[in-house]
């Protein structure tokens, strides 16, 4: 899902719009082409940026274990936020581009972003071969060209104090969220174009402060856009990617209102069949909270979905796992504990 | 009992309300000065301190091209993917209307925060707006007023730029200014990733640039800033004088109420305490009303400061003033601190005065003649010093000490001068009153000698200034003559059209000379790189102070380098020295040529040698050589066949009067201060007199009782204020000159890098001698009119007054 985060380089928009929900995403489409349901999505051409729609990300994150027998995590995002919904050559692009990366190591999170703009060849999205950066940060396919791009991929990212350079290799189809990929947001309607890739096996290394440290482990891929995924009453939103040791996975979230909120999950078996969760069927509940940064944020949590008998609670491998970039928020690798042990990734925006 | 204690104090000055106001006017009008004068440097400061930290210059490492040529965006884009956080800035210049802009081209995603002085993402600008053609201006509110009806682009408000320079986006500012995927430089953001590929790999050809702490702009200016400081220092000085005496006088005439203070139980502490506080007030009062007109007198000045500061050095200062506290609050500490050290040696005197002291209130305590000579051999000893600094000193602050040296040795030596006037006077002279009149003269002379001393500060400053400005002005319209001989000066607008308007002119005039130039950064410093061909043009006309024979045939076949007076005297650059040219290249020195009114070094080369090292130089610039009389009509078709816009197309005349301008305005300042501070020497005057004329009845009582009448009284009162004048004006002239020489031939050599002649101009002397007079004469008249006014029961009561 993930709304996640979208920030956007909206800091810099800084318009008024600001004032409605994380980070301006409450805001009118204005313009903006908007996700209808039962467009059907089409790869390779889908995991292209898709400019007529005002904000989009590619999304990985990866539980890993060390050599050195620790739990780490690793995230790998680029965000697009156009000002216009089209594109243009040049320093006239309306194409803004955002990087997010991140290392949670169990007694430090280290996060570090980079900007830029669209059409000179710095940041953005080319398919042939796929391939998303920002930078000297890279997503690059490593697939042949008869398979999906994303089955197999390179990524690395490097900033204060930590870098990364890690293989995934999908074991597993992709996973079209909510609707065929039509993901809704809100009781109101508010949706956007959705699909991932759970199944990815990671294998590389990473560099905490100068020491080098082969990882491995498993990683979760997502790409996302929309042009107005919130609400104008919503405030944030609680995310979850989880992998459980039976070999299926969950993807929920709420959405944070004055009221109960919104949430929404889908299940995914084993073999990568998707079953949407009607809304409201996930709860979810705050177990313990921290201080973090000078936010005040749920670290620990109760997640219940019935119908699935899952009953399970959190416990984050580093609750100081803040992102301290210019749109900030929390993102750090957990390990499951209860009815369906397993990690995966909790994203908190709005706090 | 305190606050009676200062009422009778304060009394003093309702019983002498001209000496109170002569007290505050000249404490006000020194104050006045001086802050006007620190006023205009700070505007002028902060405004090159805008201009450095545009951009964060100021702060923010750079990577730039060795020699300062643009680089491609490629080289940009290659360091973003190797990690390097760097933010790229286009620069350039551009006319709008008539109007030159400095255009800065910015990326507002990627400009490090230390650089963002303008929030582009506020509700008036939006970044889509900023980014998107036609973009956005940022400026300051004046340079949007002098925009006002030419066509740009949205013009959005910022205080934070400098007056004439624009702030937009990176992409907008190669459209405006034609260079499509250029780069002027890179800003490094302060903290750059840990796993980089190094610099040598990514842009081999960039080098970093350390912040530039100090602007170029604020080198250039500071000569001319110090020359401000040095006047406003001078009119203190001046002022101070004035303050002195009068509060001296204010003392001694207080003796008896003192005494009688104390005689009645006021302790002398709480007495000495009671005045200061006095001096306190007064100097606070005072000194308000010096900041206020000081700010006045700023903002009178500061368009023609402004306009000099553009026309000398392409310095952008705003023509109005803003309030700063700091600089008004210097001023009110200066007069407070210069009253108080001007009262010090009076308040000790009081402290150590017996308690029953005879109060006789004597103006002055007569100076012997031993002491006169004691301050003449302390300025003799200040006058060696001059001349030894300015022989064996270097640097500007040097100079500046040189001169104060040479005009307080002149000073001191002063009265001891006046007086060895006034014995040959008395010698020379027949008859009683003649001899009386001299002898008075001298007996007055210590009473009169430092305003006397101000007023010779003043007419030097005048006479040195006057002759350097006037020596300046001749030398640099004859220089104009030898720089400008072509007839026309064209300037296109692109390299195609340069090439059609060299070919189109090529068979309409006698010739065609490029003056093509570009930017180098030489020996730390940018350095102008002018090409221009071999033509009689300038072998027959170059300002040449030094040259090798065959200097000419060398630059022709590109063998030899020309340099400015002001390169070559910075650098200690003689003929023969090699020049370090770019591309490995050195060649030789082959001549110095003067190049006034230039604050940058330039060297010259053979065109050819220009294009082959410097490809990217300007070759927008033509000088034509035409029949005198068929200009006009030449300019006339050029303009019409190109539709080149007027100001392209220029003949000498024009730019020669441009020139003349320029010079004038500079000078304006000088001249204005030049006056005002003769006006505080004339207030000098005119109080030593005014306070003089109360206790003089003394003296004057016996001439009177022996049958000279008050009105001739009063005359010779008059005359004897106009012969100290005449006097003081001629020592003023010699000690003038040598302030002239010092400007000349040492402020200005270390201020600007050139030496002019010097010329000798008497008419303006004598005109300032005029001027000395009728200013000794209006400082007179008024006491000379109460003299002659004066009920000859005042006279006689001298007589029964034991005094």
């Amino acid at each position: 899902m993930n709304v996640r985060v979208l920030l956007l380089l909206l800091l810099m928009m800084a318009t008024p719009a600001l004032a409605q929900g994380f980070a301006g995403l409450g805001g009118d489409a204005q313009g903006f082409a908007v996700p209808e349901r039962g467009v059907a999505l089409s790869f390779p051409q889908d995991h292209d940026a898709h400019p007529a729609y005002r904000i989009e990300w590619w999304y990985l994150t990866a539980n890993l274990k060390g050599a050195d027998g620790q739990d780490y995590g690793a995230q790998w995002t680029l965000f697009r936020s156009a000002l216009a919904p089209e594109e243009r050559p040049g320093w006239q692009s309306p194409q803004l581009w955002m990087g997010h990366a991140a290392l949670t190591a169990p007694q430090r999170h280290y996060s570090t972003e980079r900007v830029g703009r669209g059409g000179v060849g710095q940041a953005g999205v080319t398919l042939a071969p796929f391939s998303a950066s920002i930078d000297d940060w890279n997503m690059t396919s490593r697939a042949p060209v008869s398979d999906d791009a994303l089955s197999a991929l390179s990524i690395n990212a490097a900033g204060d104090g930590f870098s990364y350079n890690l293989n995934l290799d999908a074991k597993g189809p992709l996973v079209l969220q909510g609707d065929h990929g039509y993901s809704v947001k809100s009781a109101q309607g508010q949706a956007s174009f959705y699909y991932s890739q759970p199944f990815y096996e990671v294998a590389g290394t990473i560099t905490v402060d100068g020491k080098e440290i082969a990882v491995t482990g498993q990683a979760w891929f997502d790409h996302e856009w929309s042009s107005q995924p919130l609400a104008k009453d919503q405030t944030g939103w609680d995310w979850f990617s989880f992998r459980f040791a039976s070999g299926e996975k969950l993807m929920g979230f709420r959405l944070r209102d004055a009221g109960d909120g919104f949430t929404s999950a889908t299940w995914i078996a084993a073999d990568g069949t998707s079953e949407p969760q009607p809304p409201g069927a996930l709860t979810v509940t705050p177990l313990a909270w921290s201080d973090v940064k000078g936010h005040r944020v749920p670290v620990q949590w109760k997640l219940a979905l019935p119908a699935k008998g899952l009953d399970v609670t959190t416990v984050p491998v580093n609750a100081d796992a803040w992102m301290d970039t210019q749109v900030s928020y929390w993102e750090g690798p957990v390990r499951i504990a209860g009815t369906h042990p397993g990690q995966g990734y909790v994203e908190m925006t709005g706090y | 009992m305190l606050g009676q204690g200062f009422a009778v104090l304060l009394s003093h000055w309702r019983r002498h309300k001209l000496q109170f106001a002569m007290l505050v006017l000249g404490l006000a009008l020194a104050t006045a000065l001086w802050s006007a004068v620190q006023a205009i440097n700070g505007e002028a400061r902060a405004s090159y301190a805008r201009a450095a930290a545009v951009v964060g210059q100021d702060r923010l490492e750079q990577l730039a091209t060795p020699d300062g040529a643009r680089l491609p965006q490629s080289t940009y884009i290659a360091l973003r993917t190797a990690g390097w956080l760097v933010s790229p800035v286009l620069e350039g210049e551009k006319r709008f209307g008539g109007e030159r802009l400095r255009i800065l081209g910015v990326d507002p995603v990627t400009l490090p925060a230390d650089a963002a002085q303008v929030n582009v993402g506020a509700a008036d600008i939006g970044l889509q707006r900023f980014i998107t053609p036609p973009g956005v201006f940022i400026m300051s509110r004046e340079t949007a007023e002098r925009l006002k009806g030419i066509d740009t682009p949205p013009i959005r408000i910022s205080d934070a730029l400098p007056p004439g320079t624009v702030l937009t986006d990176i992409g907008i500012a190669q459209q405006v200014l034609d260079a499509p995927g250029q780069l002027s430089r890179l800003l490094l953001a302060p903290k750059q990733p840990a796993e980089v590929r190094p610099l040598a790999q990514v842009a081999p050809g960039l080098v970093r640039r350390a912040p530039a702490v100090e602007s170029d702009l604020s080198r250039l200016t500071d000569s001319f800033h110090l020359n401000l400081t040095a006047f406003g220092f001078l009119a203190f000085a001046v002022g101070l004088f004035i303050v002195h005496s009068a509060i001296g006088l204010a003392f001694e005439q207080r003796r008896p109420v003192i005494r009688t203070l104390r005689a009645v139980g006021m302790p002398l502490r709480a007495l000495i305490l009671l005045m200061i506080v006095e001096l306190l007030v007064l100097s606070t009062v005072a000194g308000l009303i010096g900041v206020a007109l000081g700010y006045g007198v700023a903002s009178l000045l500061l368009p023609d400061v402004a306009a000099s500061l553009r026309g000398l050095y392409g310095a952008e200062v705003p023509g109005t003033l803003s309030i700063r506290p700091s600089v008004w609050g210097l001023g009110l500490a200066i007069a407070v601190t210069g009253t108080l050290v001007s009262a010090a040696a009076r308040l000790w005197r009081i402290a150590s005065m017996p308690l029953l002291a005879p109060a006789r209130p004597r103006a002055w305590s007569l100076a012997s003649e031993r002491a006169l000579r004691l301050q003449a051999v302390g300025g003799f000893v200040l006058l060696v010093a001059a001349w030894l600094i300015a022989q064996f000193g270097a640097g500007l602050v040097a100079g500046f000490a040189a001169l104060g040296a040479m005009l307080l040795g002149a000073a001191l030596i002063l009265p001891l001068a006046l007086s060895l006037l006034l014995k040959l006077g008395e010698r020379l002279s027949q008859g009683v009153i003649a001899q009386w009149f001299w002898a008075d003269t001298r007996q007055q002379l210590p009473g009169l000698s430092l305003a006397l001393m101000a007023l010779l500060l003043a007419l030097a400053a005048n006479a040195g200034v006057g002759t350097m400005v006037q020596s300046f002005r001749l030398t640099f319209v004859g220089w104009l003559d030898q720089r400008l001989p072509s007839e026309l000066y064209v300037t296109t607008r692109s390299n195609d059209e340069s090439q059609k308007v060299h070919d189109w002119l090529a068979s309409r005039s006698d010739a065609v000379l490029p003056i093509w130039n570009t930017e180098v950064r030489m020996f730390g410093q940018p350095v102008q790189v002018y090409g221009i061909a071999d033509h009689a043009t300038y072998r027959q006309h170059w300002p040449m102070l030094e040259a090798a024979p065959d200097a000419w045939d060398s630059i022709a076949s590109g063998q030899g380098v020309l340099a400015n007076e002001q390169l070559a005297r910075r650098q200690k650059l003689t003929l023969g020295d090699m020049i370090p040219l770019d591309g490995g290249h050195s060649l030789p020195l082959v001549g110095i040529f003067s190049d006034y009114g230039n604050p940058k070094g330039q060297v010259i080369v053979g065109v050819g040698l220009l294009v082959k090292l410097y490809p990217d130089a300007s070759r927008l610039r033509y000088a034509v050589r035409i029949a005198h009389d068929k200009a006009p009509k030449l300019a006339e078709d050029l303009r019409g066949t190109f539709g080149l816009p007027d100001e392209n197309v220029v003949n000498q005349a024009t730019i020669k009067a441009f020139s003349l301008k320029i010079f004038e305005r500079t000078f304006a300042v000088t001249a204005a201060l030049n006056v005002l501070t003769l006006g505080v020497a004339a207030i000098a005057i005119f109080a030593s007199l005014l306070t003089l004329s109360g206790m003089r009845l003394s003296q004057l009582a016996p001439a009177w009782a022996m049958g000279l009448t008050l009105k001739r009284l009063a005359w010779l009162e008059i005359l004897r204020s106009v012969a100290l004048a005449s006097f003081t004006m001629l020592a003023a002239v010699p000690v003038g000159l040598g302030l002239a020489w010092m400007l000349l031939a040492v402020i200005n050599v270390e201020a600007f890098g050139w030496r002019l002649p010097m010329h000798v101009f008497p008419m303006d002397w004598l005109r300032l001698f005029l001027l000395a007079v009728a200013s000794a004469i209006l400082a007179a008249l008024l006491p000379a009119l109460w003299l002659a006014r004066r009920a000859p029961a005042d006279l006689v009561k001298v007589f029964a007054n034991e005094r």
